[in-house]
């Protein structure tokens, strides 16, 4: 039982507890002594009644409208609604309501006492315990301790924590079968007054006696709880999204890259000697890509359920892998810009995203993604599509490898990059003249530059 | 040490930092010629002088708001306010100034003064007389509040309450006038720190977290606890309502697991609501059952002897409400396991 309640439960005051309350006596002589007009209410018999002396009237002031306690002075117009008893603090209007709604809750409440003393037996502020007032009990809370069926105080839940105790396995002794530190204590120890555990009792029911129970100090197996970041919430929820909504086929075409590997060590040999910011593999494979996608605005689109939406900007995303998931910052307008600019706002981009500093526009709005695993040695693996964009391109590692020329074998720098396309908006055909073209442009790298 | 009543440690801690520094001056009504409601400025007046000992008209926003401007411009007033319920008259000078002006003219001038005053119900003095708001004050940034519940705690917080340089409202308890204890002599380093809670008694089973005359209350049920029980109490007296001690608070719960808040305000909103926020925050997954709170009654104080004493706190209560919590959480604990579960967690959070 709560002590709120029973402050009301009439107890004599503190005998034998306090000398304290007998302290004091000269009390009253105060403002007897002081006798001025306006407060020698000390001598009155009668409970004040609400708003009938200007200081007791303040909590009165301007009730139910924001006025400031200026408002105190206006007694006469707040008389007549205090005259049935409501409760200072009440409007009346808004009173009568509160009570009727209410009510379901009043007599829940004993039955609520009972489950959760440290709710139930709340003194209801509600009240405003006008001398007439009568009580409005405030509806009470639902009990907090019940999580995932489970009653435990908090305390016995970081102690199951911490020993990998599941505390479903535990009888609580507890109020309403609260499980309480001693309970897990018990269970920790092996000998209280716990039930089996799940993990130990066997699936059978017609087993009669109680299974021996796990022995919590050495649990055959220990799982930690990783809460789910943000993103990793985001990331998990966008692909089930992508594969379950956006039928995905797949387009492999092998890329002779060895121009364009030779064409990216000359670029860069300049770029180094003037001091500039080198240019990627990826950084050409984006630009071709953007490249494709002007030629072929069809595959610059977003499947929209009744409509394609086709979107007269390429805006490229990159795949960028973090320390705690995926993230794809996007390279807006790459047809408009140099291989050059690509590579820097790529540059920038990606290690803003590893640094966690990306902000949303930063990773909207893209209509195509290039997810690169080349660096990892991944020859050839297929993407989810980001959607709502329409494809993805998987990019594999470039590596040497011997290739049929006119008749000779030659040693050539290849790579595979694997088209996902979402078939809802796009067919096989489509996909293939893109991943044809890209492959012309990546074959022929001069033309990425111009 | 000798043994004074909490009134006669006001007076001396009084005069003594009247005697220390000359800009400790006192303003009230009736605190001279009457020598105090409650006799605790007895003698001042012969001995300073009607400069420092200043009787006051019956304007408590006036004379309040002239002890703002002479702390402003240096002085160190000491207001008595009769009894809490007269503050609400010095509200705005109190909430509005007092506590604000350090901060809204850029720090450019301080607010060293002390409001003095008695709150505390149990007297027959009815509603409007029988009050325990410290919590609006202790609710108002730029404001101090202390409530000490020992002649000893009088004296050390009075002393520092008159040596800080904001405005500390310094909230003393009817009941707890004549109630004895045992004072130091005077010392330079009798000042205790305003912020700092007091834990009154040791104990591992329940953490009772009080201030002012409820502490007084508490740790004679403690002691009842004890001897009738077998049960160990810890006993935090807060001392001080703003800034509240947490860290003793929230140390203790994390050694008992079990807390009852004892207030002689109203529950709702008051002291009490403060600290279980606070446990909940800070000790969450120490908490082996609900924390309680017992407040007064939330009704106007009756008048009536039987109702007055019926709607207010008392130590039953709280006896009461230690056997719930202990009853709902296991009881009390035996020494050898829960002692090495505490030292476990206790050095899992370091």
């Amino acid at each position: 039982m709560d002590g709120g309640k029973e402050a009301n439960g009439h107890q004599p005051a503190a005998q034998g507890v306090s000398g304290v309350q007998t302290a004091g006596q000269q009390g009253g002589r105060s403002r007897s002594a002081t006798a001025t007009p306006d407060q020698s209410d000390v001598g009155t018999d009668a409970p004040p009644a609400p708003g009938e002396e200007t200081r007791s009237a303040q909590p009165t002031a301007g009730q139910g409208t924001g006025q400031p306690d200026r408002a105190a002075g206006q007694q006469t117009v707040q008389g007549p609604a205090q005259a049935g008893g409501a409760p200072p603090e009440q409007p009346s209007g808004n009173g009568r309501k509160q009570a009727t709604r209410e009510q379901p809750a009043a007599k829940s409440q004993d039955a609520a006492a009972t489950a959760a003393p440290g709710y139930g037996a709340a003194q209801d502020e509600g009240a405003g315990g006008g001398p007439s007032g009568a009580r409005a009990a405030a509806p009470a809370p639902t009990d907090g301790d019940e999580v995932d069926g489970v009653r435990a105080s908090p305390m016995a839940r970081a102690i199951a924590r911490e020993h990998g105790i599941d505390l479903h396995t535990i009888r609580g002794s507890g109020p309403a079968g609260r499980i309480i530190r001693a309970d897990v204590e018990a269970s920790a120890r092996g000998d209280g007054a716990t039930a089996p555990t799940r993990a130990a009792a066997p699936p059978a029911s017609d087993q009669p006696e109680p299974a021996p129970r796990r022995d919590a100090a050495a649990p055959d197996q220990e799982v930690e709880e990783i809460p789910l970041s943000n993103i990793r919430r985001v990331t998990g929820r966008r692909m089930v999204e992508s594969v379950q909504s956006a039928p995905h086929f797949f387009l492999t075409s092998v890329v002779d890259v060895t121009e364009l590997v030779a064409l990216r060590k000359q670029v860069n040999e300049r770029l180094q000697a003037a001091g500039e910011e080198t240019i990627s593999v990826n950084d050409l494979i984006v630009k071709a890509c953007a490249l494709t996608l002007r030629a072929m605005p069809d595959v610059n689109v977003a499947f929209a359920e009744d409509k394609l939406l086709r979107k007269s900007r390429i805006h490229i995303g990159i795949a960028v892998a973090i320390d705690n998931g995926l993230i794809v910052p996007v390279v807006r307008d790459v047809d408009q810009k140099s291989v050059g600019q690509v590579a820097r706002e790529a540059r920038a981009l990606i290690e803003r995203a590893r640094a966690g500093k990306l902000t949303p526009p930063d990773y909207t709005g893209g209509t195509f993604t290039v997810s690169n695993l080349g660096m990892f040695g991944i020859e050839h693996f297929t993407a989810v599509i980001n959607t709502p964009e329409a494809a993805i391109l998987a990019v594999g590692a470039v590596a040497a490898e011997p290739v049929v020329r006119d008749g000779n074998v030659v040693v050539r720098e290849r790579m595979r990059v694997t088209l996902s396309v979402d078939h809802r908006a796009l067919d096989g055909a489509t996909g293939a003249r893109f991943l044809q073209r890209l492959r012309g442009l990546l074959e022929s790298p001069m033309r990425i530059l111009l | 040490m000798p043994e004074v009543t909490y009134r006669q440690a006001l007076h001396d801690t009084l005069r003594d930092e009247m005697l220390r520094d000359e800009n400790v001056f006192l303003m009230g009504e009736e605190i001279g010629v009457f020598e105090g409601s409650y006799k605790i400025t007895a003698g001042l007046l012969q001995e300073f002088g009607a400069k420092r000992v200043r009787d006051a008209p019956i304007a408590e926003e006036g004379f309040v708001g002239a002890a703002i401007g002479a702390a402003m411009l240096g002085l160190r007033p000491v207001v008595e306010i009769m009894t809490i319920n007269f503050i609400l008259l010095a509200m705005d000078q109190i909430i509005n100034h007092a506590a604000k002006i350090h901060y809204m003219f850029g720090g450019q001038s301080r607010v060293p003064m002390v409001i003095r005053t008695p709150g505390g119900g149990g007297q027959q003095l009815a509603a409007t007389h029988s009050q325990n708001p410290e919590v609006w004050f202790a609710h108002t940034p730029g404001l101090k509040v202390v409530a000490p519940s020992t002649p000893a705690d009088a004296r050390g917080l009075l002393k520092a309450s008159i040596r800080d340089d904001d405005p500390v409202l310094f909230l003393e308890n009817l009941a707890l006038y004549n109630t004895k204890g045992e004072v130091p002599e005077d010392r330079p380093d009798d000042v205790l720190p305003i912020g700092v809670a007091d834990v009154k008694r040791e104990g591992s089973d329940i953490t009772i977290i009080s201030y002012s005359r409820m502490a007084a209350v508490a740790m004679h049920v403690a002691e009842q606890l004890a001897s009738e029980d077998g049960i160990k109490a810890e006993v935090i007296d807060l001392r001080s309502l703003r800034p509240l001690d947490r860290a003793t608070i929230v140390d203790s719960v994390r050694k008992t697991n079990r807390a009852v808040v004892f207030e002689e305000d109203w529950r709702a909103y008051g002291i009490g609501a403060e600290v279980a926020a606070t446990i909940q925050e800070h000790a969450f997954d120490h908490l082996d059952a609900p924390v309680r709170r017992i407040a007064a009654a939330e009704v106007p104080l009756p008048y009536a002897k039987n109702m007055e004493l019926a709607a207010l706190p008392t130590g039953q209560h709280l006896v009461d409400a230690v056997h719930a919590t202990l009853d709902a959480s296991g009881g009390v604990r035996g020494n050898g396991r829960s002692n090495g579960s505490k030292g476990q967690r206790s050095a899992s959070r370091g």
